[in-house]
């Protein structure tokens, strides 16, 4: 199954057939062209970088490679074969799994049937399971699980396991190419080590790999070559060591991003809120901060610090142990006996960071999700209208109309209608959780640039300027945003320390509650 | 254009599923469907389980649903047909205010469609305790009447003080136990036919007074035809149904309180975060629906001519069918009292049809099932090809 002549030094090999070939491929639906003639071509022992905005054509890209979609014209080939899946059941006889951002096993099945899924070894009628255990115990054991026992039900793994899991099951049916979705989004970082280790360990054993992300840093880290995609087409390719992040992102975006984190002058305002100790139920255990108009404070933290949960307790969704919070604009009892709905009319908004189950509703329309949380009695779409407006023009909001589904719009779009809740409902407390989370570099570039306006206000024109509070797990954004950071861990929030004495490092540390003897 | 192409039949379709059918009973029937007549008999046929379908079409968007209301019609014509017999003394009520009485009666039938919807609001959000105030105040009601012989005002004051006072009593409850509304209605479907059986001391309540000095009593009229002249016009019911429809119909799209059912029904995670009274929300969208099957109760009392514990049965499902067909979804958050209408007119011009062209039973049932299967699979399709 292996080509044994391909060598194992990584992607320079050009005189050797690259193990995956796709060229020319074009995709209409429609009158929209997905993809406009794009080439690809990954070697054995190669993790190819494929790079792109959200809308740029990699999931369509991608989707013709695993036989979801029938290219209109184009050829691929695996190991010289012509290869044209009809469908991904074809793709996967032929070699090619995709191991998608959402896990795609049965939850309810064990880790052993998850992995023989769908080509089971039988005798007749009859499951054959001598080899479902000796088949599974020798994919699990290339991934590093071999003491995991077989039988154990999917759901009770971590995100990370699963993910092992849907690799073994890859390459336990003889894949021989194996695509990566944003596979780190929702990994700590030692889960993220361990797949890059194994990912290492896959390019030794001559796999093909794609690997999709937003994660520059990652990519530096662990692939060899790249290509990136804009608008359906292919605008360049390279080896990545020999690249610079600013000229990746500049052909993502299509125009030169030399400030990604535009940053005005700031003037620290009044104090806004106050929070005392304030413990929730399980989570948070202690945290104390205090929030001014003009600036950005961000909270670090590794995945379970209980970051969301002190915003859930500082808006009235989850229930305050103990604790003081006090908004200067709502009179009232300290204590955070507010309700949500007192919390938005004090000028008090949130973006959750579950866009999906949470922050926004997604058979409604772009208005309603929009001016949800503040609507006069009677509501006309004259109404509606006028309130989207200002902001799908400023921010903007990629979009055919206001009174379009929600759904239809692009990730990053989406996110920007859960952030123009907040400035039409005119709050100046903005509480922001993962606001950039899963959306491309070009939304993610209007929306440092809205932060920054936001924080800035503009005195000469009365504009007040906002307070920020914004939770993100990426270092790189908290240090080009923010004024302030502090970091939470284990549920507790240290010392605020302004930006300029904190790097990369010191916030990993204290993150990883290494900073000092716990 | 392909998404502008599936919007439009999606929010078309219910209507393009009526004319076909609507033409094609006409071209199958020919002279007899296309009559007045039939038109007239498919409205009157409409009305009731239409007004109910109305109201059905509010919980269903805001991602709940009823199985109940087949037995709140039940016990509406019950209570109706009690409080019709009142005596005051040796008269009877209706005797003494022809006019006043029954419209008395109609708003009693109408409150305790909305008691009912309060209870399953409450229970569907968790309240126990409070579901258990209404309950309450409806025992304290008939177990005080029961008993002894004091007026029937004082009674239902008292019913209301003592329920009130325990509603208030489970205004802190922090623990809550929000239960699924198939489970609750499912269990008032099961109970609430016993309880109007009981109301009504065992079978049937007949009235005993139909006319008042040789004129029938008005309630009795709402589902009888209304002849000027000689035209025959649509009877008060349909039009009820009809200015119920319109002024549900704004509501649901020019209020507030109806985009917070759609928020509610479509994502109560978002309906929160916004700062929604989700609670608030469901209970009110209970009472008045519910209240709305209070009114179609009144219409099936006018329609019987008499309070029937046993009327009803399986109308909870045609409802549903009605509100499904014109294109709501099960799950919450799509739906209109436009595509209701729709779905409601489908069902009863399929049902005439078939008596018209004189085919047996089972073949209007099975098409009515075949449609319900195919306005769902149609939506599905739409569904997910905008994804």
């Amino acid at each position: 199954m292996t080509d044994t002549v391909a060598n194992a030094s990584a992607g320079t090999a050009s005189s050797v057939m690259p193990r995956l070939k796709m060229a020319g491929i074009t995709k209409r639906f429609g009158p929209t062209i997905a993809l406009g003639g794009v080439s690809l071509a990954v070697h054995a022992g190669e993790v190819h970088a494929l790079i792109g905005e959200n809308g740029a054509g990699k999931s369509t890209l991608m989707k013709a490679l695993s036989g979801a979609h029938q290219a209109d014209t184009g050829a691929m080939w695996i190991d010289g074969q012509p290869y044209q899946p009809k469908s991904p059941l074809d793709g996967r006889d032929f070699g090619v799994a995709m191991i998608y951002q959402e896990l795609s096993l049965a939850q309810h099945l064990s880790v052993m049937e998850n992995i023989v899924l769908g080509d089971e070894p039988r005798m007749g009628p009859f499951m054959r399971w001598g080899e479902v255990r000796r088949i599974s115990r020798e994919a699990l054991a290339h991934v590093g699980l071999e003491d995991l026992p077989l039988d154990t039900i999917v759901s009770t793994l971590s995100n990370a396991q699963q993910q092992l899991i849907e690799i073994a099951r890859s390459m336990a049916t003889g894949a021989k190419v194996l695509v990566f979705d944003e596979p780190t989004s929702s990994l700590s970082q030692h889960d993220i080590e361990n797949l890059f280790t194994l990912i290492r360990e896959l390019k030794a054993k001559d796999y093909a790999i794609v690997y999709i992300s937003h994660f520059l840093e990652e990519i530096q880290e662990i692939t060899d070559r790249f290509t990136v995609l804009r608008d359906g087409q292919s605008v360049g390719s390279g080896v990545t060591a020999e690249a610079e992040v600013a000229n990746i992102i500049a052909m993502m975006v299509g125009r030169d991003v030399k400030d990604l984190y535009p940053r005005s002058d700031r003037v620290v305002c009044e104090r806004v809120c106050e929070v005392r100790n304030v413990a929730g139920i399980d989570k948070p255990a202690d945290v104390s901060l205090e929030l001014h108009r003009g600036e950005v404070v961000g909270i670090a933290g590794v995945v379970g610090a209980g970051r969301t949960e002190f915003f859930r307790c500082l808006f009235a969704l989850d229930s305050v142990r103990s604790g003081m919070i006090k908004i200067e604009t709502i009179s009232g009892n300290a204590g955070g006996n507010f309700t949500p709905h007192q919390l938005w009319d004090g000028g008090v908004g949130i973006v959750s960071e579950d866009r999906k189950r949470e922050g926004l509703a997604t058979e409604l329309s772009i208005a309603d999700n929009l001016t949800m949380a503040s609507q006069p009695f009677f509501i006309t779409p004259g109404w509606q209208s006028k309130a989207c407006e200002p902001w799908i023009e400023k921010i903007p909001i990629k979009c055919a109309s206001p009174f379009q589904p929600i759904d239809g719009l692009s990730g990053g779009n989406q996110q920007k209608v859960a952030i123009a809740r907040l400035l039409h409902s005119n709050v100046d407390i903005l509480l922001l959780d993962e606001p950039t989370r899963g959306i491309d570099v070009g939304s993610k570039a209007q929306i440092y640039q809205l932060i920054d306006e936001l924080a800035s206000g503009d005195p000469e024109n009365g504009i007040k300027p906002k307070a920020v509070l914004m939770i993100s797990s990426y270092l790189p954004e908290l240090l080009g945003t923010c004024d302030r950071i502090g970091v939470m861990c284990k549920g507790k929030l240290g010392a605020i320390k302004a930006i300029a004495d904190v790097d990369e490092h010191s916030i990993m540390l204290e993150a990883t509650g290494t900073e000092d003897m716990q | 254009m392909n998404q502008k192409v599936l919007k439009i039949a999606g929010q078309a379709g219910p209507l393009i599923a009526l004319i076909f059918v609507f033409g094609l009973f006409a071209i199958l029937g020919g002279g007899d469907f296309c009559q007045w007549g039939t038109m007239n008999d498919i409205l009157m046929l409409s009305a009731i389980v239409g007004i109910a379908a109305v109201g059905a079409t509010l919980i269903i968007i805001s991602g709940g649903i009823d199985l109940s209301v087949g037995c709140t019609l039940a016990a509406v014509t019950i209570i109706l047909a009690r409080l019709l017999n009142l005596k005051s003394g040796d008269t009877y009520l209706v005797e003494q205010y022809p006019v006043l009485w029954p419209l008395c009666a109609a708003i009693g039938g109408i409150v305790l469609g909305g008691a009912i919807g309060l209870l399953i609001g409450a229970a569907v959000v968790g309240h126990i305790g409070r579901a258990a105030a209404v309950i309450l105040g409806g025992l304290v009601i008939v177990w005080l009447r029961d008993g002894n012989s004091m007026p029937l005002v004082v009674c239902i004051l008292l019913g209301i003080v003592a329920g009130g006072i325990l509603w208030y009593l489970n205004r802190v409850t922090i623990k809550k136990t929000p239960l699924p509304p198939f489970i609750v209605t499912l269990g008032l479907w099961a109970s609430l036919r016993g309880a109007a059986k009981w109301m009504a001391g065992g079978s049937a309540v007949y009235t005993d007074i139909d006319e008042v000095d040789g004129t029938a009593i008005w309630l009795n009229n709402l589902m009888r035809d209304i002849k000027v002249g000689d035209l025959i016009l649509p009877m008060p019911g349909v039009w009820i149904w009809i200015v119920l429809a319109i002024v549900i119909g704004l509501m649901l799209t020019y209020t507030r309180f109806g985009r917070h059912i759609y928020a509610v029904g479509s994502n109560e995670n978002t309906a929160r975060l916004c700062g929604i009274n989700v609670e608030k929300t469901k209970i009110l969208t209970y009472v008045v629906a519910i209240g709305c099957a209070g009114i179609a109760g009144v219409l099936r009392f006018s329609w019987l001519g008499m309070g029937d514990p046993t009327t009803d049965m399986g109308t909870e499902l045609l409802v549903i069918a009605a509100v499904v067909i014109g294109g709501a979804s099960l799950n919450g958050g799509v739906g209109g009292i436009g595509g209701t209408i729709i779905g409601t007119l489908i069902i009863m011009i399929v049902y005439k049809g078939c008596t018209v062209l004189g085919l047996e039973n089972f073949v209007q049932e099975i098409v009515t099932g075949a449609i319900i299967v195919a306005a769902v699979a149609l939506d599905q399709v739409r569904h997910r090809k905008a994804e």
